[in-house]
């Protein structure tokens, strides 16, 4: 592993979320895609939910980006989008739309655009 | 990383440009890429990655905190390990990622976090220390994920090894692919990526025929 920056977190994690350790929704992964709804957030919203809603004002994240970014652990940013998606203040979809889980041709698309990368 | 340039480090924090994905992203897909710490792990993610490689911190658990030696683990008063990944957008909206694996026994309950979907995983090699991969096949292995090998090609890395001991050293099974790659080449890591996505397609197609 390469050195880190120093410097503390916005929010440290053991507070980032209130206490609570379990998100509510246990399907969120590492790559489920967090997206804003554009709601304008009630006020009184604990920081760590409008940092992580802020996070996402410029476009979708992955849940591992948004702790990458917040510098929180995942399992945190677990708990915090878990909470604005009961919010309705942020949409969470799996890594793979329903509809291509099974796709056999995925293997294939990625071998097809890592060739592609070769010819850029 | 042992070789690595000091300057691949993780961007400043609060950095959000170019982070957030394309609108034409559709199926995230997941590609570990594991081995022991300073093996150029995170060498391989820079190299192909399109943005600068992230890091999250991951809390370990209190068991594995107590017997932890702390090697690679950011300075004594946490017990965290930092956990690499990058991304590649690849056209026809795949975006695959790559996750900075460490691959000893005390990071299971991680290892097995993230591992969660992955489509396979890389195992980097050093032909310097060999023995410092076992835990990190075993890992693999037990994990049930199919993987590939690649020899990092460090400068100073014996030549003199034969594919045959090379394998027999590592316990190898004859459809495992070896590939040596240099980490800090893009063309290189992408080539040892294919090697393995191959074998995924290859394993799955003789599946399909049983």
């Amino acid at each position: 592993m390469t050195g880190r920056p120093g410097g503390r977190p916005l929010v440290p994690a053991y507070l980032s979320t209130g206490g609570v350790a379990r998100p509510s929704r246990p399907q969120l992964e590492r790559l489920s895609v967090l997206t804003g709804t554009g709601t304008s957030p009630p006020t009184g919203l604990p920081a760590a939910q409008l940092a992580l809603l802020d996070a996402l004002d410029d476009g979708s994240l992955t849940v591992v980006e948004a702790a990458a970014l917040l510098r929180l652990p995942v399992s945190a940013v677990r708990v915090l989008a878990g909470e604005l998606v009961d919010r309705e203040l942020v949409l969470a979809r799996a890594p793979i739309p329903p509809a291509g889980r099974f796709d056999p041709d995925l293997l294939e698309r990625v071998a097809d655009g890592l060739r592609a990368l070769k010819h850029n | 990383m042992a070789f690595a340039p000091s300057s691949t480090t993780s961007p400043r924090p609060g950095t959000t440009r170019g982070i957030h994905l394309p609108d034409t992203a559709r199926d995230l897909v997941k590609i570990l890429v594991a081995g022991p710490f300073g093996v150029g792990k995170t060498t391989l993610i820079d190299s192909v990655s399109e943005i600068r490689p992230l890091h999250t911190e991951e809390p370990l658990s209190e068991a594995s905190a107590q017997v932890d030696d702390l090697a690679g683990v950011r300075d004594k008063s946490t017990t965290t390990v930092a956990v690499d990944f990058g991304r590649i957008s690849l056209p026809g909206g795949v975006v695959l990622y790559l996750f900075g694996t460490p691959g000893q026994e005390r990071f299971r309950a991680l290892w097995d976090d993230i591992a969660y979907g992955a489509l396979g995983a890389l195992v980097l090699v050093d032909s310097r220390r060999i023995d410092a991969s076992f835990d990190v096949l075993g890992l693999v292995e037990e994990s049930g994920l199919p993987y590939a090998v690649a020899f990092n090609a460090f400068p100073d890395a014996p030549r003199h090894h034969t594919e045959e001991q090379l394998r027999a050293a590592l316990d190898l099974e004859v459809g495992t692919p070896m590939v040596t790659c240099d980490a800090r080449d893009a063309g290189s890591s992408v080539d040892a990526l294919l090697a393995l996505v191959q074998h995924l397609i290859d394993r799955n197609a003789s599946e399909d025929s049983r």
